[in-house]
């Protein structure tokens, strides 16, 4: 079995199993953290189609993961006041309503990926930022909606046969759903537009004097992250009852690169993992001291600086050092041989 | 007159972003390092001025202290993580100051506390002048306005004439043959860094009266400070100049005039609304069209 095989069935397996683990071990809480996690992993494997694929630093991921919950917030906000927003009264079923929110994030994605991909390098890099920016200035003058302070949710959208409000069946959702969205992004980068992608990214002029039109494929992924990102905003909408600005904030695209960087850039399952320690190691110090920043912010140093490869790199070098290992011995046995 | 105001509070916040922008932009043009933690910098000027001059009550005494202390931090900052960050790229360089800005606010919080400090201030500077017939205004803004123009030129003539800015500019054209012309390009860089984050301290100074002094003040600024470099051309200290300007002048402008300006289109309720998230928008807008219409920014620093 290979390492990334392996890597792949323990995560599947620790997800599987995660709800009835929490049960066994009287920890409900475990639940809604890798709710969380699968969220958030969500979001970090979408930026990393991005970042390690198509070389594209994007600073501003955080605001369709804010538009995608916005756009949830205010459809719930709507139906529950009774108030139709442009003569459509509203609907709280999930096939209605994350559709729509796809195709706003979608449409987002399209337009800020356009204006952007004029740029690159530091100036993408910045561009993303302010559009990010921007988007979060305006959900915080919106003050029909709470302005700052966001809304709150009354309840999670309905989808099916399926309670959403159970904290296990809209775990099950997420997880199926993280699964999904990681083989799709599977398959696209190791597709003929994966390919172009990464080529673009070692040579653009290399892949242009072969015929390729560079904006068209880039633009592409842009959407399909953007799209991703919303996904995500959507379930965290959904989970938390609760959609803010701060969703959007500059702080929460530079958390999601934590997490990519940690896991592993160019990795896809990496970010999962990065997403995991992020928020692991959230969990455990915050609740050791109120400045557990103070602890984090130099672990994140020395892993940029030193870690290269991330916690995926990790994983697999310790997985590949055993056939290595079994492979010495007989050596050293024939020179212990008198 | 309320033309003549809102250009002078243009100016006043015109002033800020060069005295942060400025170092930005040189750190950027002559290192290659996006530096996230810059606005980390002038926080701790701005803790280091206030703490002074409430302990001491010498406002002068609170200025020398900004200055020291986003100096040290700047110093020590740079030896022990910012070189090692030269020549990587520029995601692992984002990360890196990031977390530096993690870090930075928090242990300002251990050392000062969540409490936001109030900087004594000696009569005259929250005195008034009357700069033309009919328009006072305060002596507080008018230092803001001064110190920029002072460093503005002081950077022009450090950068044009003297040996230093010489070794500034061959840095930044070709870092590797100005080192093997024999000149200690890793204290050049130091040097750099730190006169970066002194004009971080001096803003921090400048503005501790004026704005509120808390954590996180230098994220919120930083983030403009970078339209401002992006908007002038990174890398260039006059588009810079230029770029604080622009964007200091559609800001104040933009708050005196759009609010009245959408009330006459729109009905008042959404015209509020509007209106509050186009100002906070502003710069962003700007930032956007101009690298629209030149994606390197208004002067580069490389044609």
């Amino acid at each position: 079995m290979s390492p990334r095989l392996i890597i792949d069935l323990a995560c599947l397996a620790t997800f599987a199993c995660m709800p009835l683990l929490a049960h066994w071990l009287h920890e409900p809480y475990l639940v809604s953290f890798f709710t969380r996690l699968a969220i958030y992993g969500m979001a970090a494997i979408s930026l990393d189609l991005l970042i390690g694929y198509g070389a594209m630093v994007s600073f501003g991921h955080a605001a369709f993961f804010g538009l995608g919950g916005y756009i949830v917030g205010i459809v719930a906000f709507h139906t529950s006041q009774g108030m139709p927003l442009w003569g459509w009264e509203g609907s709280n079923s999930a096939l209605v309503v994350w559709p729509l929110a796809l195709l706003v994030c979608a449409l987002l994605s399209l337009l800020v990926g356009y204006l952007s991909l004029r740029t690159s390098g530091v100036q993408f890099i910045m561009i993303t930022l302010a559009f990010g920016q921007m988007l979060y200035f305006v959900l915080g003058s919106l003050s029909l909606y709470g302005g700052d302070d966001g809304i709150l949710l009354n309840e999670r959208n309905t989808l099916g046969g399926l309670d959403l409000g159970d904290a296990n069946h809209f775990y099950y959702l997420c997880v199926i759903l993280l699964a999904g969205w990681l083989l799709l992004c599977r398959r696209l980068v190791n597709s003929r537009f994966g390919f172009v992608l990464r080529g673009l990214k070692q040579s653009e002029r290399r892949s242009v004097s072969l015929g390729l039109k560079p904006l068209r494929y880039r633009l592409t992924a842009f959407v399909i992250a953007g799209t991703g990102g919303g996904l995500a905003g959507i379930l965290w909408a959904n989970y938390a009852l609760f959609v803010s600005p701060d969703m959007g904030a500059w702080h929460k695209s530079g958390e999601l690169m934590a997490m990519v960087i940690l896991g592993g850039v160019g990795t896809l399952l990496g970010p999962l993992l990065g997403a995991a320690t992020y928020l692991g190691l959230e969990q455990v110090l915050s609740q050791w001291t109120e400045h557990w920043m103070l602890i984090f912010g130099p672990l994140l140093l020395l892993v940029v600086l030193f870690g290269k490869k991330g916690v995926y790199g990790l994983l697999l070098s310790l997985l590949q050092r055993k056939p290595k290992a079994l492979a010495i011995k007989p050596n050293a046995a024939v020179e212990a041989r008198p | 007159m309320l033309l003549l105001e809102q250009i002078l509070n243009g100016l006043q916040y015109s002033a800020l972003l060069f005295l942060l922008a400025s170092g930005l932009t040189l750190i950027f043009g002559i290192m290659g390092v996006i530096n996230l933690a810059h606005g980390a910098f002038y926080m701790v000027g701005a803790f280091c001025a206030a703490y002074t001059a409430m302990a001491t009550g010498s406002f002068w005494l609170g200025g020398l202290a900004a200055l020291i202390g986003s100096a040290c931090y700047g110093a020590l900052i740079e030896t022990t993580i910012m070189r090692r960050l030269y020549n990587r790229d520029h995601l692992d360089q984002v990360l890196a100051t990031l977390a530096v800005v993690f870090f930075s606010n928090e242990l300002l919080t251990l050392i000062f506390g969540r409490s936001p400090p109030a900087m004594p201030t000696p009569e005259w500077y929250s005195s008034f002048v009357e700069v033309l017939p009919g328009l006072m205004y305060p002596v507080s803004r008018l230092l803001f306005i001064a110190a920029g123009l002072i460093v503005a030129v002081g950077m022009w003539l450090l950068i044009n004439h003297t040996r230093l800015g010489m070794l500034i500019r061959a840095g930044a054209d070709d870092h590797e043959m100005v080192g093997a012309l024999g000149v200690n390009i890793a204290r050049l860089y130091t040097l750099v860094f730190v006169f970066g984050c002194v004009l971080c301290g001096l803003a921090g100074f400048m503005a501790a009266p004026l704005l509120s002094v808390e954590i996180g003040m230098g994220e919120k600024i930083l983030i403009t400070t970078f339209v401002v470099i992006v908007v002038g051309g990174v890398g260039s200290v006059r588009g810079a100049l230029v770029g604080a300007l622009l964007i200091g002048m559609v800001d104040s402008l933009g708050r005196a005039y759009i609010p009245p300006l959408l009330d006459q289109l729109l009905p008042s309720e959404t015209s509020g609304t509007l209106s509050a998230g186009l100002i906070s928008a502003s710069a962003y807008i700007v930032m956007a069209l101009v690298l629209l219409v030149r994606p390197r920014g208004l002067l580069p620093a490389r044609a």
